[in-house]
């Protein structure tokens, strides 16, 4: 996706990052029973004898699920088709089957993309649908599943719906990794599908790592992360992935193909198990239930009832305030785009709008309305208000609302006559003569730190009122008189 | 009083609806029967007599206070034990789930009690209806009522004799590979398998998901027509269920067979196929001479590809059913052999769990799942099946139903055929080709061997052909020969469990 230079972390090596992410379905039911679909609780109380895959149960599958898993195959741009549920047998306790109902050779989505802050896009190469399993909890032994005492293992989890989103190996950096599961998350938590909660393992990631030499067409070898539980994390277990396999293959070693397990505490991955050792999966058609094949009338249905997605959301608004789509990344992630576009329809200047929504709008908008928005960048654009002034009426129509011109004058900010202004700053230089000596000395360096100090003195005399830009043409004035 | 080996269901649940008899009574009748016979054949896991009076106690109550307890009214019935019954054990007759109580029914147990019947126990099966003769039963070797020498066919086996010795005038079984047929034929019953998808698999412990269903097995073709319709019709809870309700078959079943094309499978009726007993190809002849006087023609037809429904079904089984019995691992439910962790002790819980044919068909199938090899067995399988639909599909464009023998041979002595798997297994020959399509399918007795021992007839249809299927079995039951060993429609001959004293 990108030949930057700069996306090395060795330099002279490029990093391949393809990640695998898992994401909870937000439904009320499981994937194929009707038991709560539900975070938490008492251990083995969200279960039925389809989830505790009870001899004689069977699959049912959840139409919402199959709605939800629509869904985000429409957002990242995948052709939704007809699709068929495997089973991938393996044993493991929290395993209720000991095997798993998943879709293997015809997912229900394929063959998408999705963009971006930048622009840039990333390939999907497939989401779909399958159950999550139990918790084990390994007693005794430091909680390693070899050395415990004995273990304990919760259903509540066990058929929980989640799609499985595998995107393609285009990412080269720690940092395009993490930008890519912001993006995620963000279209999964706006369409509904997930809330995209790491931190509760409702998203999980997997990370796969190859390098190569810069240049090389030719993949190397890859290593599968698990146990990546932060953004934090994923973009240190890729580092310390990409920089162990080039210390491989540059002390003449080869990188194995593994699967590792991230620990976050010493800050390194260590071998589960290689190829070699790999599970035979014995894939094979879920007999137990039907092909999903949903008509063209029910995509069509959910794709109108989507919501404006992140990308098109940060399009608008770029396009709206004349800047590139990065920077009105941010104010889409905070949900701010509306009112950004609103006020700057209504003739606010956009740079001022964006500045005040990032650094001032950090705990929510409130009652701000789109209206009072454009109309307080107006009077601080025009002058009658300092940005730092604005900065306090902004705060007021956050927590209260109202009209910004009543607000700053209940907060008695009215812009000083120039009058008043340049008798403060002339009292001001009469009584700091060597500072004024300095400022007028023509060394830039000793004129601008002049400058702060005595912009800074008058806020001083003026109780934060005096507008900074009018004190320096002040300033400017009497230096060149 | 009418002994419990001479009456049908039908008559029973009327009698009972009316109030001429009471559900009480009929029970003991049958328990008495039990009590008499059940040491010697083992057709039980379980005889639930305590719970089966207080059901009866209560359709008497509904019967006394004006209301219908249903169709089935009072009707004693029989469940093979991999059918779930909820707080009552339910073992497959492994020692893998042994103690194991359902915490819920099986969907046709819901409605066979809705409908009125009282169950009355849970019966004896090959474990995980892996066989064909009830010996693979960790729970000890049923006897075939007819002959306690010998087997009663399998794996349904407990079913099939719990009807023919008067236990049970009805009973559940499940068919996968002729699991119902076969049986129902060995002991002179009537079993039938349904169209897959026409009665719910919710609560029916797994062997193989693509070919189990469950059926009837009853002393008349009536019977089995009026248990079908109780278990039959959709259920959400099955994916696999065909959502449509339930055929109407009781009042289409004395429309007889005239102007019935019908087809003779020539791979499967002696003339093509080695092992098809001299005897039992007479009574098939026998049978289509019954169904020509009664109007229908019958030519004998090819249906090429059965003849690889034994491989494909050895493949498609074990896979399915490698996969469904992972489940057994000592960590939820039934046995627990502990170990120092868990994959020793769940190994060592499936070594002391299953018995040795579960675990040759586990081996079979996950070889045939296994990486590098799933195209050629799997996968190869699957377009046998392909070609058996095909083969049918043609074969019914030209006859409205097929007929065969449904067993190679009368029922074997027991011990027979335990040391050669391969043996054991073309017993069902004639039976897996139906499971392959899914297609309905049925055994109606048809007189007796060389040995005195029954032999059944199969009537196959094409999906959801049941109506058809069953008007012929009735013409086959009323024409059925004397020396009939069950009884038949027309309550000829002699009582099922006396005729080798």
């Amino acid at each position: 996706m990108s030949d930057d230079a700069t996306t090395e972390i060795v330099p002279g090596w490029e990093t391949v990052i393809g990640l695998e992410v898992h994401a909870e379905l937000a439904t009320a039911t499981k994937l194929f029973s009707d038991a709560p679909n539900r975070f938490g609780g008492e251990p083995n109380t969200n279960v039925d004898p389809v989830s505790l895959g009870l001899p004689g149960s069977l699959p049912v599958l959840n139409e919402q699920a199959v709605e939800l898993a629509i869904r985000v195959g429409l957002s990242l741009h995948c052709r939704v088709q007809r699709s068929v549920f495997a089973r991938k047998n393996y044993f493991y306790p929290d395993m209720p089957k000991d095997f798993q109902i998943s879709q293997y050779d015809l997912p229900i989505n394929e063959e998408g993309w999705m963009e971006l802050a930048d622009g840039r896009r990333v390939g999907i190469e497939r989401a779909h649908l399958e159950e999550d399993t139990g918790k084990s909890t390994h007693v005794g032994g430091g909680g390693r599943i070899h050395e415990a005492g004995h273990s304990l293992v919760d259903y509540n989890r066990a058929g929980v719906p989640l799609i499985e989103i595998v995107g393609a190996p285009d990412l080269r950096c720690a940092e395009d990794a993490r930008a890519y599961v912001s993006e995620l998350r963000s279209i999964l938590v706006a369409i509904g599908a997930s809330d995209g909660k790491m931190e509760e393992g409702s998203m999980r990631v997997d990370c796969n790592v190859s390098v190569r030499p810069v240049g090389d067409a030719e993949l190397g070898t890859r290593c599968e992360i698990k146990n990546i539980n932060s953004l934090r994390s994923l973009g240190r277990a890729i580092v310390y992935e990409s920089r162990r396999q080039v210390d491989l293959i540059t002390a003449g070693e080869r990188v194995e193909q593994q699967t590792r397990h991230w620990n976050e505490d010493e800050g390194r991955t260590h071998k589960l198990r290689s190829k070699e050792e790999a599970y035979d999966y014995r894939y094979f058609p879920e007999p137990d239930l039907v092909p999903v094949d949903p008509s063209e009338e029910w995509i069509e249905s959910v794709r109108a009832a989507l919501p404006v997605l992140p990308r098109e959301r940060r399009h608008r608004l770029a396009e709206a305030a004349g800047v590139d789509t990065a920077t009105a990344s941010l104010t889409v992630e905070r949900g701010m785009d509306d009112l950004a576009v609103d006020a700057i329809g209504a003739g606010a200047d956009p740079t001022r709008v964006l500045v005040h929504v990032e650094n001032n709008l950090a705990d929510g908008a409130g009652a701000l309305t789109a209206a009072s928005f454009a109309a307080l960048v107006a009077m601080e654009v025009g002058g009658d208000l300092t940005a730092t002034q604005a900065k306090t009426v902004l705060a007021t129509l956050v927590t209260d609302g109202g009209n910004p011109a009543a607000v700053a004058a209940d907060l008695g900010f009215e812009a000083m006559e120039d009058g008043a202004l340049e008798s403060v700053v002339d009292d001001l230089i009469a009584a700091h003569p060597e500072d004024w000596a300095a400022f007028t000395s023509g060394d830039d360096k000793e004129r601008k730190k002049k400058s702060g100090f005595f912009v800074g003195m008058v806020m001083k005399a003026t109780s934060g009122q005096a507008d900074g830009r009018a004190v320096n043409e002040i300033l400017a004035r009497r230096a060149g008189a | 009083m009418s002994t419990p080996e001479r009456t049908t269901a039908r008559l029973l649940a009327s009698e009972i609806r009316s109030g001429a008899r009471s559900a009480r009574t009929v029970l003991e009748e049958h328990l008495v029967a039990i009590e008499a016979r059940e040491g010697e054949i083992n057709a039980f896991n379980l005889v639930l007599a305590d719970e089966a009076r207080v059901a009866a106690d209560v359709i008497d109550a509904r019967v006394a206070a004006g209301e219908d307890p249903g169709p089935l009214a009072g009707v004693p019935v029989a469940l093979k034990d991999n059918m779930c019954t909820r707080g009552i054990p339910t073992t497959c007759s492994s020692r893998i789930l042994e103690g194991w109580r359902p915490p819920y029914d099986a969907t046709v147990v819901e409605r066979l009690v809705a409908a009125g019947a009282v169950v009355v126990g849970k019966t004896n099966l090959d474990e995980f209806a892996m066989g064909s003769s009830t010996e693979n039963s960790a729970f000890g070797v049923t006897r075939n009522p007819l002959d306690p020498a010998k087997v009663p066919g399998g794996s349904s086996g407990g079913s099939a004799a719990a009807v023919a010795a008067g236990f049970t005038p009805l009973a559940l079984g499940s068919d996968t590979g002729g699991s119902i047929r076969q049986p129902a034929a060995l002991c002179g019953v009537v079993g039938v398998k349904p169209t897959y998808g026409t009665v719910s698999r919710y609560g029916l412990v797994a062997y193989a998901s693509s070919l189990d269903q469950i059926g009837p097995f009853s002393r008349t073709v009536a019977d089995s027509a009026l248990m079908l319709e109780v278990i039959g019709g959709h259920d959400r809870r099955d994916s696999t269920s065909i959502p449509k309700p339930a055929p109407d078959l009781s009042s289409v079943l004395d429309y007889g067979v005239e102007g019935l094309r019908i087809g003779i499978i020539e791979e499967l009726s002696g003339d093509g196929l080695e092992g098809i007993a001299g005897d039992v190809q007479a009574r098939l002849h026998e049978a289509v001479a019954v169904l020509e006087a009664a109007g229908a023609t019958v030519v004998s037809t090819s249906v090429p590809s059965v003849v690889y429904g034994l491989s494909a079904y050895y493949v498609v089984a074990p896979a399915e059913a490698s996969s469904n019995l992972a489940r057994y691992d000592g960590v939820r439910f039934g046995l627990r052999v502990d170990a120092p962790n868990a994959g020793d002790m769940n190994t060592a819980t499936r070594t002391a769990g299953f018995g040795d044919e579960v675990k040759r068909r586990i081996m079979l199938g996950t070889y045939a799942l296994s990486a590098g090899y799933y195209d050629a067995y799997y996968g190869k399988s699957q377009k046998v099946r392909t070609l058996i639909l095909e083969d049918f599909a043609r074969a019914y464009g030209e006859f409205d139903l097929l007929l065969s023998p449904t067993a190679p041979t009368t029922a074997f002595p027991i011990g027979e055929k335990t040391a050669d798997p391969m043996t054991m297994y073309l017993n069902d020959v004639c039976t897996i080709p139906s499971n392959l399509a899914g297609h309905p399918s049925m055994s109606v007795p048809f007189g007796v061997g060389d040995d005195g021992m029954p032999v059944g007839v199969q009537v196959l249809a094409p999906a959801s052909g049941e109506p058809t299927m069953l008007r012929a079995a009735k013409v086959l039951e009323a024409a059925a020969p004397d020396g009939h060993p069950a009884v038949g429609g027309t309550m000829v001959g002699s009582p099922a469990g006396v005729r080798n004293e």
